[in-house]
């Protein structure tokens, strides 16, 4: 006893800081992870940080230039759009839709996927065959089109459009995490918690989550930046968030018409939609590299 | 071999049938079918009419068989919009979308998979290095976005290219390289991924002890046996970027099913929606059967 209880302090103590270190030293995840913290930092503080109201119209100062621009004023420094709104402050909470977005999917499809997953996983047999039917057909149904097609029957808002991406994209989480869970299934400290009596609910909860969340969540990241990129489709293509919102995939649907003069109201919100995109993907490959002990492969 | 056929071949039905269930669904949850081909004019009793003239009035599941069957017929119903045969409007547009998914397919794969290849070989070089940052940048641009900046670029800026539509071959140039980038990062990924994995196998191991020489290894020992699962997402892809040209035909303005779906779906033609559904659907369960059947062919362990 007393072995043990010396033994693993000292084990800690040397893991833990060269785990910190090793993620800090992983490029991509450093930037990623500071794209993903400033995108955070913008849309909770959006009110304190826009310099104006993003959705206060001024016919007089409609499609103004940004700052690095020729007639670029310090008034609106990213420009405005063609109702005279403020372009910077669009932007800016236009990353609360994004990472509502993100988050939102992300918690109904993984809720959903990591479920099904688990369980046919760790069931194995009749229900296995049967779950893994459900991702077959769900993987078999054009995602663009059926997101499109669900939200024009629907209606569109940002809660419907949330609602249709959590339940399409749970697939990837079903499938990572019914892997996960038939590889922890035959592992003796599953069958010691069988074998203590623990109820079926209990070992999936208990035993098998804890060890499928690392994929779990990288599978988060891919998907969120996933929703992310289908929300802003989706929107551009007019069945997605409404107009005022300012969604960053609405913002280059309604500056399209502008693209010969005024090219810099799609640029804008595309870098900012690609940038955080980038970010959350650097992030899970980042998670995924630190987390699987052979490096990137 | 023939017992894996015949339950993959039975799996496949099934998707195939879950996917019409849905779609049909689809169609009979959105609108009053009877109200819509009536039009909006029609009164109650000219809509009662037509409910039961087209046997609206019988339960669902009924129906749901009588549309199956004329299915097998391939009659796909009429468009509200159109008021012709969808199958005659999908018709039409299915060379141009095919052409797109399938040039962009060849292009992507045509420069990922060398691409994956060297990155293997040259491992943590910049070489690799670039390669990924190619596959990182590929996986975060939003496709319309990119059309849009091309356009922008190529077609306005530089005017290589006509600004839209599908009526020239160039026009179809941007259309075809937005599809391929968007394809292309996971084919790169699986590729290095396939070859990383052989190359540190002990049959290449081996054949390098015996003493061949390292093209030949490549070619006839590591590609072969990285290849097989870029071949299986490449039938997927297939799939997605079939899917994705709903996104690409409308940015372009190209004629195709992917423009028609968006079109349709604004006009709540809902016939013509849930047809190209159902097509994009069997397209894609066909082609993964036939990788499967394919992976089986080739890799008796698979049949186990």
């Amino acid at each position: 006893m007393t072995d043990i209880s010396t033994e693993t302090p000292i084990e800690d103590d040397f893991v833990r800081p060269s785990r910190l270190r090793q993620w800090l030293s992983h490029g991509g995840l450093v930037i990623g992870g500071t794209i993903l913290f400033i995108t955070i930092f913008m849309a909770i503080f959006a009110a304190y940080l826009a310099p104006g109201d993003p959705y206060l119209q001024g016919l007089g100062d409609r499609l103004q230039p940004p700052i690095w621009h020729d007639r670029g004023s310090w008034d609106h420094p990213l420009g405005t759009d063609q109702l005279g709104r403020d372009y910077l402050s669009r932007l800016i909470y236009g990353s609360r839709i994004s990472l509502l977005i993100g988050i939102g999917t992300v918690a109904i499809a993984g809720l959903i996927g990591t479920t099904l997953g688990l369980v046919a996983g760790f069931m194995g047999g009749r229900v296995d065959m049967v779950i893994s039917f459900l991702i077959t057909v769900r993987l078999a149904m054009p995602l663009v089109l059926v997101a499109l097609a669900v939200v024009g029957l629907v209606g569109n808002s940002l809660f419907i459009v949330i609602a249709v991406l959590g339940l399409l994209l749970w697939d990837r989480f079903a499938v990572v995490a019914r892997t996960a869970a038939a590889q922890v299934r035959n592992l003796d400290y599953v069958a010691a918690a069988r074998a203590l009596g623990c109820s079926t609910p209990r070992i999936i909860l208990q035993e098998v989550l804890p060890n499928v969340m690392g994929s779990i969540l990288v599978v988060v990241t891919l998907e969120m930046a996933h929703a992310i990129l289908l929300e802003a489709a989706l929107s551009f293509l007019g069945l997605g968030v409404q107009p005022p919102l300012p969604s960053w995939g609405l913002m280059i649907a309604e500056g399209r018409d502008f693209i010969f003069f005024t090219p810099w109201v799609i640029a804008i919100p595309g870098v900012a939609l690609f940038v955080l995109v980038l970010g959350i993907n650097l992030v899970g490959d980042g998670l995924r590299d630190v987390s699987s002990p052979g490096g990137r492969s | 071999m023939l017992r894996y056929t015949a339950q993959r071949l039975l799996v496949a039905f099934a998707v195939a049938i879950s996917v019409s269930v849905i779609s049909f669904a689809i169609l009979r949850m959105s609108t009053d079918l009877a109200q819509a081909l009536a039009g909006e004019a029609a009164n109650q009793e000219q809509v009662e009419q037509i409910r039961i003239a087209y046997g609206l009035d019988r339960p669902l599941p009924l129906q749901y068989l009588d549309w199956l069957a004329d299915l097998f017929r391939g009659d796909l119903g009429q468009s509200y919009y159109f008021r012709s045969p969808v199958a005659e409007l999908i018709g039409d547009r299915l060379p141009l979308t095919f052409s797109l998914a399938i040039s962009s397919l060849f292009l992507a794969l045509v420069i990922a998979v060398p691409l994956g290849i060297i990155a293997a070989l040259k491992q943590n070089t910049w070489i690799d290095r670039a390669c990924l940052t190619l596959a990182v940048v590929g996986q975060a641009m939003p496709s319309f976005w990119f059309a849009l900046m091309l356009i922008f670029f190529f077609a306005v800026q530089l005017q290589w290219v006509p600004l839209s539509g599908g009526a020239t071959w160039q026009g179809l140039i941007l259309p075809v390289v937005v599809l391929a980038y968007y394809a292309m990062p996971a084919i790169m990924r699986l590729t290095r991924a396939g070859m990383v994995d052989v190359l540190a196998s002990d049959y290449i191991r081996t054949a390098r002890a015996k003493g061949l020489s390292s093209t030949s290894i490549l070619l006839k020992h590591a590609l072969r046996n990285a290849v097989m699962p870029v071949i299986a997402l490449a039938a997927v892809q297939f799939g997605f970027l079939l899917g994705g040209s709903t996104i690409v035909e409308t940015v372009f303005a190209l004629d195709g099913i992917g423009y028609l779906s968006w079109e349709s779906i604004q006009r709540a033609d809902f016939p013509v929606v849930q047809s190209i559904v159902l097509l994009f659907s069997l397209i894609f369960v066909v082609l993964t059967l036939l990788t499967d059947l394919l992976n089986a062919w080739i890799d008796p362990r698979v049949r186990g």
